[in-house]
């Protein structure tokens, strides 16, 4: 017999508050490591999904504006660029890669984007990797053709040989072109947000039935990559659209306009950890309050304890022990609430922005946050401690009436 | 050989209004090794307190108590809790099972306490006392006479030198209060124990070659003072 079974013993006769005190800490230990990792995840995960490029020219306006909606397919278009302006960039001895970008269409809510086949076959979005296909080929530049995100194509059930019809808009207030695509390939999965995209050609998408023919001569945005010292090409080319011009802005670097998407939402991401903060609290309070309850009911066990040779160091070690168990316990559960909750959340990210997080990637948060609520636990088994130090023995040991 | 041996034995409360109220004061009283004593007391009369200053539960005001030569008096609370744990067997009145424990857990926890581990030891207590079927049965299982049984052996758990039994067969019917007092009798003897047995009850203290009234030893000052 071991102080383990004492306690162990303890808690069971006390199963109900026991299981309350610590599934309330699981959930705020959960809710604490998720918040931190998916705020953490998220962050890095839309700093780097520059896709592969240093830069995007549009139409003049917010330059997160035009970073959510060109790499993430997020919030509108700025307007129109002339395709001389793509041409102009493409020339610029020091770009590598220019893409163009015509975006407004939409097939089911998910966005469709007018691209060329370099966009499919030379990208690089991320260091040695470029798009493949599941299956089909990549779209023909001169028809109607159509290569479908993974994503899209495992929502809608979209496979090579299958037709749709583009609808103009996007969202509720879209409606049906004439114009008939055919589905010529699907993409791999690439964890980015090109998964939760449709590529057409570029013409395809200016000369679609319905838009306004101005439009033929115009793309949403360039997304280009430099050929080296990205640096210093980038600050030329800030300083010539952004601060020369007018028309067009230059978002560069990438990483950096993105950053701001966090720094606006700072205010949310920190009212979270508030919130999780206090739930973590309430359960530490929920452990006190479940062990102290207790103490009227169990001043008979520990004075019969105490007149069987039980100290009252010893007795107040139980009782810290039994509100440290209750504390591993909720920080186990809290592990699996932590996963769910990741689970969720990349789901949901996925679905929304096509940025991927891992519910089982390693966070220091993920030590830190267990063993503080662990230590809190075992504080918080200090006040029924000494409840249990001061009990009388002599008048808790008399006959029960 | 005087096992125990009291000598001017005070213990003093202080009631809620402030009342210092004497309730124990002992000239003298000895216990010898392997003894059967009981005292006859009412209820009321202090001998209860007397039980648990031996055991050291209770601080005395004032006095010795020497147990296997040492006196407890001298000893801090966490020696005198040492003390109990290895050298004095508790029988209650109401039997003080611990609830969330099984019957042979019950009897295992004062060997734990004092240091040991010795399940071999409460699994043959249990036997000697005929509960080795309810070994893992909750106390709330089993029946007045049965639970009485199990504070009989979880007593005898650290082979203690010294069994104080407090109005043990006090919540028994008459069959089983005769049987209970003959098992304490018999275990004590066969493990070399003494057994200091208080009781109002005359049949009980039929029971025994040597009984003392408390009243005779116990002879509390009656003047009280208000504080």
């Amino acid at each position: 017999m071991s102080a383990g079974t004492i306690i162990l013993s303890s808690l069971r006769q006390h199963a109900l508050s026991t299981w309350i005190a610590a599934v309330s800490l699981a959930l705020a230990a959960g809710l604490l490591t998720s918040i931190w990792c998916i705020k953490d995840q998220s962050r890095a995960a839309f700093e780097n999904s520059g896709a592969g490029f240093d830069a995007i020219l549009a139409a003049r306006g917010s330059k997160l504006q035009i970073a959510l909606n060109s790499l993430f397919h997020l919030d509108e278009s700025t307007g129109n660029i002339n395709w001389s302006d793509y041409e102009q960039i493409r020339s610029n001895a020091a770009v590598q890669l220019a893409v163009p970008f015509a975006v407004g269409d939409s097939y089911e809510g998910y966005r469709i984007v007018g691209t060329l086949t370099n966009f499919i076959t030379d990208v690089e979005y991320r260091r040695g990797q470029r798009f493949e296909m599941q299956s089909g080929r990549v779209f023909d530049q001169t028809l109607r053709e159509a290569v479908v995100g993974s994503f899209v194509a495992d929502r809608l059930g979209l496979k090579v040989g299958d037709h749709f019809h583009p609808a103009h808009g996007v969202g509720r207030e879209a409606h049906d072109h004439d114009d008939e695509y055919l589905v010529v390939g699907i993409l791999k999965p690439s964890n980015t947000p090109a998964d939760r995209a449709i590529y057409i050609p570029v013409e395809g998408l200016q000369l679609m039935s319905g838009h306004d023919p101005k439009t033929a001569e115009q793309i949403s945005a360039v997304l280009i990559k430099f050929k080296a010292n990205s640096a210093l090409v980038g600050r030329q080319l800030d300083n010539l659209y952004n601060k020369e011009g007018s028309r067009l802005t230059l978002v560069w670097p990438i990483g950096f306009v993105l950053a701001q998407l966090f720094e606006r939402i700072g205010w949310f991401d920190r009212a979270l950890t508030l919130v999780a903060g206090i739930v973590a609290l309430v359960a530490i309070g929920t452990i006190l309050a479940s062990i102290y309850n207790t103490m009227s009911a169990r001043r008979r066990d520990i004075a019969i304890l105490r007149a069987i040779g039980a100290s009252r160091s010893r007795i107040v070690t139980w009782i810290v022990l039994e509100a440290a168990t209750i504390g591993l316990i909720g920080v186990v559960l809290g592990l699996v609430v932590h996963v769910a909750l990741m689970a969720g959340a990349a789901s949901l990210l996925r679905a929304q922005t096509g940025v991927v997080l891992n519910p089982f990637e390693w966070h220091p948060i993920l030590v830190v946050a267990p063993i503080s609520l662990l230590a809190l636990s075992a504080l918080a088994g200090f006040a029924p401690a000494l409840k249990a130090y001061c009990t009388d023995v002599a008048a808790n040991l008399t006959p029960l009436s | 050989m005087a096992l125990l041996e009291v000598r001017n034995l005070v213990k003093r409360y202080r009631s809620p209004d402030g009342e210092e109220q004497e309730v124990v004061r002992v000239a003298e009283f000895n216990l010898n090794a392997g003894e059967e004593l009981a005292i006859r007391g009412e209820s009321g009369s202090g001998k209860t307190t007397f039980l648990q200053l031996i055991s050291g539960i209770l601080r005395a005001d004032s006095g010795s108590i020497v147990l296997s030569g040492e006196d407890l008096t001298q000893l801090s609370e966490q020696e005198r809790d040492a003390r109990r744990a290895r050298q004095i067997g508790f029988i209650f009145q109401s039997f003080n099972l611990l609830q969330a424990f099984k019957t042979s857990m019950n009897v295992e926890l004062p060997i734990m306490l004092a240091g040991g581990s010795d399940r071999a030891r409460a699994t043959a207590l249990l036997q000697r006392v005929g509960l080795t079927h309810r070994a893992d049965h909750f106390p709330r299982q089993l029946s007045s006479g049965q639970q009485q049984r199990v504070a009989i052996a979880r007593a005898l758990a650290n082979k203690p030198a010294l069994v104080l039994a407090d109005e043990p067969t006090g919540s028994l019917d008459a069959r089983n209060a005769t049987e209970t007092l003959k098992l304490i009798r018999e275990v004590c003897r066969e493990n070399g124990a003494a057994l200091l047995l208080v009781s109002h009850d005359a049949a009980t203290l039929s029971e025994f070659e040597r009984v003392i009234d408390f009243a005779a030893i116990n002879r509390p000052q009656q003047e009280s003072a208000t504080r």
